[in-house]
């Protein structure tokens, strides 16, 4: 135990704005999650997996010249229709079938994707630079790279389009109403199968853009997706389906969260919090859920 | 009925059996010595598991082009049979066990990483196959009293130890304050016990002492901490990830540290690519192709850097280099031995002593390579942004000076 961060209240400061920015990031991702969880009733494990290869293609553009900054917009196009192939090939055959079927399918997808990545990529850790600078915040005493603030710009930028997108244009209804209920929907004239497939090609898609934000931000490896899938579910779990605001502030709330773990306990338990973090959190729900039966007897 | 299911299975199993046993036969074939490696050619080490195949491929194209091995009084050229472990531990050790039992391998050499030599180490002791190994340096290896084993390299616990005295000496003599971050695994650890190891020595403090686990990508936290205590050493290990990771963001965070002490910088191709944010870095090193050893095969270092380059397209990373000198040392052993049967062969190893062009080459009873000092390069840019590894310790080979303490990101 490490109380450090307290004695300095600069470094309290960099921890919060750190754990914002990353929380951001994480958002973006667990908000594809909780979109197609909540329409297809699908936890997807190869969510990390989306992410990484998303990475990869920003990383390319950097290694042909481009700056990687527009992986930002290739990325997520490349990615949509990754996600709709993959809906095509396998999810639509385990759609309205029990969750633990979708979780092994995700599963088998998420090792696949894995070694063909190592396979086409190579097994080097990468990293896409950026030439963003710095800022510097509180006379120096606060840093904060450039790439983390365009990140979570870039993340705040599509969340918000994309909320706009559902409210307003025809599909995003439509995914709504899938959403709400599928089979209703189905009798309305919606097609079920289409607005499948464009969820599985939008959560790709956002999976996408927060790859290349990674490959600006940190490092990418074909192995490094899990972590992602992880916090993106815990995320989904406290803020529940179809909550952007609640989704939002989970997220920040567990960068924050996991910043504070490694200062405190160290940063061999920063992972592991997470990990700890996720079963109270299970814990919790399922004890209020007890609770709230007991009322109703 | 099930009787008979019962003799028939029973009956095949030992006829399974008996014709593998039928199949192994000593491998020196004719005019052939062949020897057996499990490597990573695909997965996660694959990367460095293809260097350490090219290097020893090389050397054994080498060597039979200069006129083989000679065992009383003939001449063998040496060949190797290669099985792709997937970079996975389990695989290692089962295909050990097939060179070993099934195709008769006789002689080993090691394939990528501790982790993996871990993996086969007990299996060629078991059979007592002599294994020469060239990238397995986790100190545990030599600790167990193997008896087969030899490491042509120097032991993980003294990647780093040479920058702590370095610092210290720089210091006046007087201890230093150390912040370290080193990755959860075997190899990145050993390098964590030999900076406190070194510290103890030299009155050094450890002020901050981080653990990175191995699907974090993210250090900020330990920076944020450097900033505030102000070390006069920040030592890094956490292979190819972990270089990366800290480059990248002590250059966004601007954090000032006298002395940056790393691992695997060649491997992530810190001067090539990612040139002034690793300006100034100090870079462990088992082998610099400027070092003067020199063999009769590929003469010194800077000779098998060209013939490596033309053969294969890249500059041969310190891994390639080690692999190479496996073979010199087996080649060197047997002729010494004059035989081939597996207990002189490895009295032979134990009690090789020689140079190479990868460093001179004595094995310690544990089988680590004692007679071979790690050399630290830094990163050092010119005004046009090129970078280049400069060997700057042990003095002795160094072709620049230190530059220390590093310069501050405010007067860059």
């Amino acid at each position: 135990m490490d109380f450090m961060v307290f004695q300095y209240p600069m470094i309290s400061v960099q921890a919060c704005l750190d754990g914002i920015l990353l929380g951001i990031l994480f958002a973006l991702i667990a908000y594809g999650m909780a979109l197609q969880w909540g329409v297809m009733n699908i936890i997807n494990i190869a969510q990390g997996d989306l992410v990484i290869l998303g990475g990869y293609i920003a990383y390319f553009m950097y290694l042909y010249g481009i700056h990687p900054a527009w992986g930002v917009i290739v990325a997520p196009i490349i990615m949509y229709f990754v996600g709709v192939g993959l809906y095509k090939l396998v999810i639509n055959k385990v759609v309205d079938r029990d969750l633990f079927i979708s979780i092994l399918a995700t599963f088998g997808i998420s090792i696949l994707f894995m070694q063909l990545m190592n396979f086409a990529f190579g097994a080097d850790v990468v990293l896409a630079n950026s030439g963003y600078g710095t800022t510097f915040l509180f006379d120096s005493a606060v840093v904060l790279p450039n790439s983390k603030i365009f990140s979570a710009f870039i993340s705040i930028l599509f969340a918000i389009c994309l909320v706009i997108y559902m409210k307003k244009s025809k599909l995003g209804r439509a995914i709504r109403a899938t959403a709400q209920n599928a089979r209703a929907a189905k009798i309305l004239g919606v097609d079920t199968e289409k607005v499948y497939a464009a969820t599985f090609g939008i959560n790709a898609a956002l999976c996408g853009v927060a790859g290349a934000l990674i490959s600006i931000t940190f490092t990418i490896h074909p192995y490094m997706g899990l972590p992602y899938t992880i916090r993106s579910f815990m995320i989904v779990i406290v803020a529940g389906l179809g909550n952007l605001p609640g989704v939002a502030l989970s997220g920040m709330g567990l960068g924050v969260f996991e910043e504070f773990a490694d200062y405190i306990l160290g940063t061999e338990f920063r992972i592991g919090a997470v990990f700890l973090l996720l079963v109270l959190i299970l814990v919790y729900r399922r004890f209020k859920l007890s609770r709230k039966r007991e009322y109703l007897k | 009925m099930k009787i008979t299911k019962i003799i028939l299975s029973f009956v095949s199993a030992l006829a399974i059996l008996l014709s593998s046993s039928v199949t192994s036969f000593a491998k020196v074939v004719g005019d052939k010595i062949i020897l057996g490696s499990a490597i990573s050619l695909t997965g996660k080490y694959s990367s460095n598991g293809v260097h350490t195949q090219n290097g020893y491929n090389m050397a054994v194209d080498r060597i039979n082009s200069m006129g083989g091995v000679k065992v009383g009084g003939k001449t063998y050229k040496f060949e190797i049979i290669y099985y792709d472990d997937e970079s996975n531990p389990k695989r290692a050790a089962q295909l050990a066990e097939r060179l070993i039992s099934q195709d008769g391998v006789q002689f080993m050499l090691g394939p990528y990483s501790s982790g993996l030599t871990k993996a086969i180490a007990p299996v060629t002791e078991k059979y007592g196959v002599p294994m020469v190994e060239a990238n397995g340096a986790s100190r545990s290896l030599f600790t167990k009293g193997y008896k087969y084993l030899f490491a042509v390299l120097a032991p993980a616990n003294l990647y780093l130890d040479v920058a702590i005295r370095t610092a210290v000496e720089l210091n006046g003599g007087k201890g230093v304050r150390i912040a370290q971050a080193f990755e959860q695994d075997a190899f990145s650890q050993d390098v964590r016990l030999g900076i406190l190891d070194a510290a103890k020595e030299t009155g050094s403090e450890i002020i901050i002492d981080d653990k990175l686990p191995k699907e974090l990508n993210d250090m900020a936290a330990t920076l944020v901490k450097v900033k505030q205590m102000k070390p006069d050493v920040l030592v890094v290990s956490g292979h190819t990830k972990g270089a990366l990771t800290a480059i990248r963001q002590i250059a966004e965070m601007k954090v000032d540290v006298p002395m940056l002490a790393m691992t695997h910088c060649d491997a992530a191709k810190l001067s090539k690519q990612h040139g002034k944010n690793s300006q100034y870095a100090l870079c462990a090193s088992q082998w610099h192709k400027t070092l003067t050893y020199k063999d009769d095969f590929f003469k010194d270092g800077m000779t098998y850097a060209a013939d490596f380059t033309n053969e294969f397209g890249y500059d041969p990373p310190y891994q390639a280099a080690e692999s190479s000198a496996a073979l010199l040392v087996f080649k060197d052993a047997f002729e010494r031995a004059n035989s081939f049967d597996q207990k002189k062969v490895r009295d032979a190893l134990a009690a090789t002593n020689m140079q190479t062009f990868y460093g001179n080459i004595k094995f310690a009873p544990g089988g680590q390579n004692v007679d071979k000092p790690m050399v630290l390069f830094q990163v050092m840019c010119d005004g046009a942004g090129k970078c280049e590894n400069k060997v700057v310790a042990p003095l002795k080979w160094a072709s620049a000076e230190l530059i220390h303490p590093v310069p501050k990101w405010s007067e860059r």
